[in-house]
């Protein structure tokens, strides 16, 4: 007597009919998907591989559509994910490009070190501002990087929108409420090292969303929340605040003169990272990115390229 | 023309293949769940020998798997995130799809039954993101208008997508334990003067109890399951929810959001595993023990 608990969890299938047919069906689509998925393309293309940071998917996709008509014999494949999906995989040897929106950490530099020889080379791409979004309604017009951290660190005293003084109506609760990033997130790590410090953890509770569009959405639609993601993602629904260093600074909006000279409290370079000896096709298009094709895409992004501020672009070889 | 030999030849050739093709099929089931558990178990293995400290896991609330001055792996707010969305999805599923069996399955005329059935087992087949984009995108804006909450994805939420998901496998397995129930049953009621109510009441839900009550355990098994629909609805939010109105985060959205950045062989890659296995255990545990009741009323029918 066979044991059938595993077609048992499959009650929609009427009964007279499964078990022995269903799996014939299944283990036949399996095979099948198994059979094309490993079928040759059959083209001769070039292939460069990046995945990671989610702030910057929108551009590495824009500069791959971009790219694919400067250079027809290179495929670009782009995917997401999060800084930390993208170094993961430059360290298991899954992808060409790490794309990465904080800097790689001394432990994972050891680790492409100790599986490649070399150190990786770093490439700041584009400047980008931080912004903090709040609802629309939300009458509050600046902050200051010490009252964020209250508001997210662990142990923080704020977590009423009175407490930052303002008159919030449309909050019924008061209550406020964090979205911030999962915890692979370049963002997140960014944010916790310039905001809460380098030995304060997040307060738990918050909203992890693991996307920077999310963050935007969802404060979008929710009036109490207060939340962090690049400019590039703000949509109608939400307001960016004004940030000062300390409550009695001064308070800057984010633009591109700000984050360029650097008086905006969060403005952050956004790399890409290669490991070991990369293929020709890797080098130009990473040469390619911070080339004036590849910044006037960043500008159209609304970043801010890297020559706007006037810093050096270079290779960072060895560590 | 084929001689009359060549083709049963062949006939005979195409059984042979054929049967030893279903053979194969249905053991391959069993190889693929052990080979299943085998590899989600290698992975977690390693913390088991280590000097891991378990009863911080299983004490602490605090979930910090990546951070730089101190990783922390409590598991107690995700237990209690999983726990809070299944329980109130079954709350509202199990009455529900109980009693949409009943209407299925002793009220309703043999066309309705086929319509409703039909429409019912669709909604089982909607994808779980899809779901997971409804719960997001249309009922947490509906819940921070409608009621007091403060952010719309919380535990309302995903219990409610759950419980959308679950319904249909509660109706289906509910409807089946109805229909084992022998008509003679039904009749002896209807001849001792019982309305259909008090059939179904005193006669039809006593004899299908267990029947009902696998029904429920397998639902209860698709929403701790449930990893999507979860992920986006309930917020992802590390706490323990002390109203309907609070965002949690559950077992599975934790996995699902965490594993691909993990470096393999890390600390936090282990743990994700051990998650892993404590899910794979819990839907064995509710499989193993909805079979065994629905075997039981198999045997008791039959007497």
């Amino acid at each position: 007597m066979p044991v059938n608990f595993f077609t048992s969890v499959r009650p929609w299938s009427r009964r007279r009919r499964r078990s022995r047919l269903d799996s014939i069906c299944a283990v036949a689509l399996l095979f099948a998907g198994t059979v094309a998925c490993g079928a040759p393309s059959g083209s001769t293309r070039e292939v460069v591989r990046i995945t990671g940071s989610d702030t910057m998917v929108n551009l590495l996709q824009a500069w791959a559509e971009h790219y694919a008509r400067v250079r027809p014999g290179v495929s670009v494949q782009v995917a997401g994910g999060g800084s930390g999906v993208g170094i993961a995989g430059l360290i298991d040897g899954t992808l060409d490009i790490a794309a990465a929106s904080r800097e790689m950490r001394p432990e994972e530099r050891r680790r492409v070190i100790s599986r490649y020889g070399v150190a990786p080379a770093e490439l700041t791409v584009a400047l980008d501002a931080l912004a903090v979004y709040v609802h629309r309604t939300n009458p509050i017009g600046s902050i200051s990087i010490t009252e964020l951290a209250e508001v997210y660190a662990e142990g923080g005293r704020i977590d009423r929108w009175r407490q930052l003084g303002a008159r919030h109506w449309s909050c019924r609760s008061d209550e406020i409420i964090r979205v911030s990033r999962q915890n692979n997130s370049g963002t997140f790590a960014y944010f916790r090292q310039v905001v809460l410090g380098p030995d304060r953890e997040y307060r738990l509770g918050s909203i992890d969303q693991s996307g920077s569009k999310d963050v935007v959405s969802l404060v979008s639609n929710t009036p109490c929340a207060v939340g962090y993601s690049g400019i590039a993602f703000a949509t109608p629904g939400v307001r960016t605040l004004e940030l000062a260093t300390t409550p009695q600074g001064p308070a800057i909006a984010p633009s591109e003169a700000t984050v360029a000279d650097g008086s905006y409290p969060l403005a952050r370079r956004l790399y890409l990272y290669t490991a070991g000896h990369p293929s020709d096709a890797v080098t130009a298009f990473t040469r390619w990115t911070v080339g004036p094709q590849g910044q006037t895409t960043v500008r159209q992004l609304r970043l801010v390229p890297v020559a706007a501020s006037g810093r050096l672009v270079r290779w960072k070889e060895g560590g | 023309m084929l001689s009359p030999a060549i083709r049963q030849r062949i006939s005979a050739a195409v059984d042979a293949v054929m049967d030893t093709t279903i053979r194969l099929a249905g053991w391959s089931a069993i190889g693929f769940v052990f080979a299943i558990f085998y590899f989600v178990v290698r992975e977690a293995a390693p913390l088991l020998a280590g000097d891991f400290e378990f009863a911080k896991m299983f004490g602490s609330t605090a979930w910090r798997p990546e951070s730089v001055v101190r990783p922390q792996f409590g598991l107690i707010a995700l237990l209690a995130g999983t726990a809070s969305v299944t329980a109130l999805a079954m709350l509202i599923s199990l009455p529900t799809g109980i009693a949409a069996a009943i209407f299925v399955s002793e009220f309703c005329g043999p066309r309705t039954r086929e319509v409703l059935k039909v429409v019912i087992e669709l909604l089982a087949a909607i994808p779980s993101v899809v779901w997971g984009f409804i719960g997001y995108m249309v009922i947490a804006p509906l819940l921070v208008q409608v009621t007091d909450a403060s952010v719309g994805v919380n535990v309302l939420n995903g219990g409610l997508i759950l419980a959308f998901m679950s319904v249909p496998i509660v109706m289906s397995m509910g409807e089946d334990a109805l229909k084992a129930v022998p008509d003679a049953f039904r009749e002896g009621a209807l001849a001792l003067g019982a309305s259909r109510w008090q059939t179904v009441y005193r006669v039809l839900l006593p004899a299908a109890r267990n029947g009902l009550l696998a029904a429920a355990l397998l639902g209860v098994g698709r929403a701790v399951g449930e990893t999507m629909a979860v992920l986006m609805a309930t917020g992802h939010s590390v706490r323990i929810p002390h109203s309907l109105f609070d965002p949690v985060r559950t077992l599975t959205a934790t996995v699902a959001a965490e594993l691909g950045e993990t470096v393999s062989g890390g600390t936090h890659y282990r743990v994700l595993f051990l998650i892993g296995t404590l899910l794979m255990m819990i839907s064995l545990v509710i499989n193993v023990t909805a079979d065994l009741i629905v075997r039981g009323t198999r045997r008791k029918v039959r007497q």
